[in-house]
């Protein structure tokens, strides 16, 4: 017979990997249980973000409803005007501003968008409405349209009249829906379209009133559209005007969702981590299970790259197995997530398979399965065939093997490359990738020390069963620090999420308590100031603040001209600086809410004719680079007026009131052209209702803020977005318990002799029971409770960088965490024991071993 | 005759607990081609070792072993796994058969490794002789220790070695099956000319080789020839 070695190659390695699985499969289906949430969290995810770009690709033009859009917020100069006109094959224009709108036959109230157009727009997509051809009818009468929530709320009906301004209006149709606009950004002044022939008789334009003017046009197809627009951008920008295409509207909404799906990329990503870790434990164990085969086969002539070899294919076989299951379940659950998500989206996104996500989900599942994997694996080259015979062997699979270290690196590379793949910075990428290796070195540093401390110091004098019950702790086989990741983990996601959550509706809702303000009116021309003041006076209302608002625009920073700075874009200052317009106000005190960072506060100017020193707001100052001591000077509507920066201020920007960038001292603008915003405190939304009616009456260009309605909106917008972070932290949380699941399980294995031998001696089924409980309400609590703890830091670490306020743990809620946490896994621990527990100990030896 | 397995000034001493434990000390012995030789001694008295080190499972400490004329401690632990594939042959107390393996693909396994063709029906004939034909495809778990340990018989002549350790392939079996074991390894031995070393306590066994080492704390206390 002829001998060469070297012929038992790759496929003999393929069948060696099948033969050894069997008896084995059902334990290799755990550990792909493991990784099959979070690939499909990351396909689902993957999936929703390429229909989304191939989305915002097809539909930016009814997005944008037109070729170009100019838009400014003043009327524009007869020569910008003359060009204005002189666009386009078809124009249309629109002016857009917040004010009240009236329900005659219902007599509410309620803050709207007014939409005042003129023309065909849009030209791509069509403003939805009921009847249909009331997107058209409008436009011929007097008559409006309006937000199909409105109509709702106010129980209006196509006929009713609404009133805004001087003018009633014809309700001509519900509108259902407009180009480019998602729910959340209606929810605060839902839309009103009606025929702009009507605005001036209206009298809402007044000075001071915040009007958009919008330009809308269409080309024909013959038109190059980009260049067109690179010839006119120099005079657009000079006349601080905006301006939009259809590929500038791709770029914009795809960047907006790029954060937003690259914010639940990462969240997947986590569960596909925390699903590694199950992976590579589990493949400890099995491997521990191996040593006897693995020594044999070293015996009989299989080298040690072949053994290694065998387990490889096996796990990576399992892990393709896991990786498809994943993506097909990815696939199904990004059927859901349009759903989800559909009030933040400007269309309705598409939900075809894509095959590029799911390709990614799998590469991107074995890798990562494949290093986690290799952790434990790599110890099979060193399992010694000495293990066959009866000798004492060093145990392989504790040992530290350098190429460990080398894996471990490679890890963090590749977490750190995903993530810059993901955010775009490698210094977020650091951050996120550093965060990850922070909790799992904090998590198994509290597992290690645990067993420690048990090991150390638990009284051996205690009863059995609680000695029992702690010991298996730390005895070999234990399951300690896997549990502790992985439910630490779990309580750690869960616990930000909350408290992230909580901080959120606080820094908003300090406004909604008793003698806060909790209403503002704007828009208050001069002459309506002092009626407008007694008036809340005569409905028992206090008038917190009366604040006058004056317009201006820079005009020189620190000597250089705004036409200097315009045209030079490597100027450190700015070009938006200069473009906007500015709502300043003037007084002679700081509020509550605002601390002196620099300098001194000028309370009035002392001689008339003195140069005045303003204050500015801290941030604000920063984005200018100001500094104590820079000059400015300020077109207040064609008066040049020249300032010196006297402070910088800081605000708390939580308590929802009119802030300002920048504050002028008395003395100085009390004879510019202005207007007012009223601060007052309604009791109960029946005087609400009755004091806004009163005043859109009598006053309808004067607009209304109702807090408790801006509150109730920021609840809802808050509800949707933790729904849609919760919906996506569940994969995690679900993949936390699936570990847990397949630990507990695999624990079980190596633990069954032993109990099997307890029943045997004559334990009982109570005694066994105590024992099992002890052993996972010990881990529940300190694996939730680590993980509360890092919780606390991530969400302080939010509250201190983020949202920039303080942090006050909601410590009944995190305990009431600690211990739902607690009793899940104590009840996963014993329900998977419950075998041990009801059947005679030689029937599962039988089944099991 | 040749001289299969050369041993000279071997040692091996572990380590444990900070404590040197010497196991073997300075043993010479030559093993010639075909013979049969038991390996005798107390517990801990280093046969195991010997038989591992012999072998190619464990380096020494100290002294060469030669098998087959290849110095195997030079050797890389790859390099011993193929002298293994191709010339040892192990019978061991507990049987170690790949429990996920049925009786046929154990016995097929060296014979894979070696990449050889027709390998069924040489695992099949195998079989035969020790006495399961009909229970191929049964897995170790499904058979009593005597068949395990006749699988294991099979699987160690499947590669015709040159030299056959066994490790007291009768301490896990009652005497009736022990005593067809022996019968069946002796038979299989003669009939393919390999060289045989057992290590154990069964003085039955023994007594059916030709030569019968014995050890004790380690070194060599006798070392008995039968003409």
């Amino acid at each position: 017979m002829k001998k060469n070695p070297e012929h038992a190659g790759l496929s003999w390695l393929f069948i060696m990997a099948w033969r050894d699985s069997r008896r084995n499969r059902s334990r290799l289906l755990l550990f792909l249980s493991s990784i099959i949430l979070g690939i499909a969290a990351l396909v689902a995810t993957f999936s929703f973000g390429y229909n989304l770009q191939n989305d915002i690709n097809d539909q930016a033009r009814t997005l944008v409803g037109a070729d170009l859009i100019i838009n400014d917020n003043r009327l524009p100069d007869q020569e910008m005007q003359h060009m204005l006109d002189s666009l386009g094959h078809q124009r249309s224009q629109e002016r857009t501003f917040v004010s009240m709108i009236y329900f005659i036959r219902s007599q509410g109230t309620r803050l709207v968008q007014v939409r005042a157009l003129e023309g065909g727009y849009p030209y791509y997509g069509s403003l939805e409405t009921l009847p249909a051809q009331a997107a058209l009818t409008f436009r011929t009468g007097r008559a409006a349209l309006v937000d199909k929530t409105l109509m709702l709320q106010y129980g209006a009906s196509v006929g009713d009249s609404i009133k805004i301004g001087e003018v009633s209006f014809v309700i001509g149709g519900i509108l259902k829906k407009s180009p480019g606009r998602n729910e959340i950004s209606l929810t605060a002044a839902p839309p009103v379209y009606i025929p702009l022939r009507y605005l001036a008789q209206t009298g809402l334009m007044q000075k001071g009133s915040r009007i958009d003017f919008r330009y809308y046009y269409k080309f024909d197809s013959a038109t190059d559209i980009l260049k067109l627009v690179s010839g006119i951008e120099p005079r657009l920008e000079k006349a601080g005007m905006d301006f939009e295409t259809v590929e500038s509207r791709k770029k914009n909404t795809s960047r907006a969702f790029d954060d937003f799906t690259q914010f639940l990329t990462l969240i997947s990503f986590v569960a596909l981590l925390l699903g590694c870790i199950g992976v590579a434990s589990s493949i400890h164990i099995y491997i521990r299970g191996k040593i006897s085969s693995i020594a044999i086969m070293r015996c009989l002539g299989v080298r040690s790259s072949q053994t290694f070899y065998i387990y490889l294919i096996q796990v990576m076989g399992i892990a393709l197995v896991g990786s498809l299951l994943g993506a097909m379940l990815g696939t199904a659950i990004q059927q859901l997530l349009p759903v989800v998500l559909k009030d933040f989206l400007p269309f309705q996104p598409s939900t075809a398979i894509s095959f590029m996500a799911i390709a990614q989900g799998i590469g991107l599942g074995l890798i990562i399965t494949l290093f986690f994997a290799l952790l434990p694996l790599i110890s099979v080259r060193n399992i010694s065939p000495l293990n066959s015979l009866r000798l004492f062997v060093e145990p392989a699979l504790g040992k530290r093997d350098p190429l460990q270290w080398l894996l471990y690196g490679m890890i963090f590379l590749i977490i750190t490359v995903f993530s810059r793949w993901q955010m775009h910075s490698w210094q977020k990428a650091l951050i996120f990738a550093g965060s990850i290796l922070i909790a799992f070195l904090f998590l198994t540093g509290v597992a290690r020390l645990l067993m420690w401390v048990v090991r150390r110091f638990f009284p051996s004098n205690s009863g059995y069963l609680l000695r029992q019950g702690f010991a298996n702790l730390y005895r070999p086989n234990n399951q300690t620090i896997i549990l502790i990741i992985t439910i630490g983990l779990g309580a750690a996601f869960i616990g930000t999420l909350y408290s992230m959550q909580n901080m959120l509706i606080r820094r908003v809702s300090v406004s909604a308590s008793a003698n806060q303000p909790n209403m503002l009116l704007f828009d208050i021309q001069p002459a309506q100031a002092e009626a407008m003041v007694s008036m809340t006076k005569q409905f028992g209302l206090p008038v917190l603040q009366r604040i006058p608002i004056v317009t201006m625009r820079i005009e020189e920073f620190n000597g250089v001209s705004a036409a200097k700075a315009l045209k030079d874009s490597a100027d450190s200052i700015p070009r938006r600086a200069f473009e906007s317009e500015l709502r300043v106000t003037y007084r002679d005190s700081l509020l509550e809410t605002e601390k002196l960072v620099s300098g001194v506060f000028e309370t009035a100017v002392k001689t008339p004719g003195d140069t005045p020193h303003i204050s500015l707001e801290e941030r604000y100052a920063g984005r200018l680079h100001a500094k104590v001591g820079d000059r400015i000077i300020f077109n207040v509507q064609g008066m040049l007026l020249p300032v010196i920066i006297g402070s910088v201020r800081q605000i708390d920007f939580r308590r929802i009131q009119p802030n300002f960038r920048i504050v002028f001292p008395k003395g100085v603008l009390e004879t510019a052209p202005q207007f007012y915003v009223l601060i007052t405190h309604v009791p109960s939304s029946e005087v609400s209702a009755h004091f806004q009616q009163a005043v859109v009456r009598r006053y309808p260009n004067i607009s209304m803020i109702d807090m408790e309605l801006i509150l109730s909106v920021l609840d809802d917008i808050l509800d949707k977005i933790s729904f849609v972070i919760r919906f996506m932290a569940g994969f995690s949380i679900c993949t936390g318990l699936v570990v847990l699941i397949a630990s507990v399980l695999i624990s079980k294995y190596q633990r069954i002799q032993e109990s099997v031998l307890l029943r045997t001696l004559g334990a009982s089924r109570r005694q066994i029971l105590i024992i099992t409980s002890l052993e996972f309400f010990f881990l529940g609590v300190l694996g939730a409770g680590t993980g509360i703890i890092l919780s606390l830091a991530a969400s302080w670490a939010l509250a201190k960088f983020s949202f920039e306020g303080s942090f006050s743990p909601e410590w009944s809620a995190l305990s009431g965490l600690l211990l739902v946490i607690a009793g899940i896994t104590v009840f996963i621990g014993v329900f998977n024991s419950r075998e041990i527990l009801n059947k005679p100990p030689l029937e599962i030896l039988r089944n099991e071993v | 005759m040749d001289t299969i397995l050369n041993i000279r000034n071997l040692s091996k001493t572990y380590s444990s607990a900070g404590r040197e434990l010497t196991v073997l000390d300075n043993i010479n012995l030559s093993v010639e081609s075909g013979s049969t030789v038991a390996v005798v001694g107390p517990s801990g008295s280093g046969k195991t070792t010997l038989l591992g080190l012999s072998a190619g499972l464990d380096r020494s400490t100290t002294g060469t072993i030669e098998l087959n004329k290849i110095t195997l401690d030079k050797l890389s632990e790859d390099e011993r796994a193929k002298i293994r594939n191709r010339y040892v042959g192990f019978i061991f107390q507990n049987f170690q058969l790949l429990p996920t393996l049925t009786a046929l693909e154990n016995v097929m396994v060296p014979l894979e490794l070696l990449g050889e063709k027709n390998i069924k029906n040489r695992s099949n004939e195998l079989l035969d002789k020790v006495g399961l034909g009909g229970r191929l495809h049964h897995y170790p778990a499904q058979l009593s220790g005597g068949e395990q340990q006749r699988v294991s018989l099979a699987r160690a002549f499947s590669n015709n070695p040159k030299i056959l350790f066994a490790d007291e392939p009768t301490g896990n079996l009652d005497a009736e099956t022990s005593e067809k074991v022996i019968k069946l390894l002796f038979d299989l031995n003669a009939e393919a000319g390999t060289t045989l070393i057992i290590v154990t306590h069964n003085t039955e066994l023994a007594a059916g080789t030709r030569r019968i080492i014995r050890l004790r704390g380690g070194t060599i206390f006798a070392d008995e020839k039968k003409s």
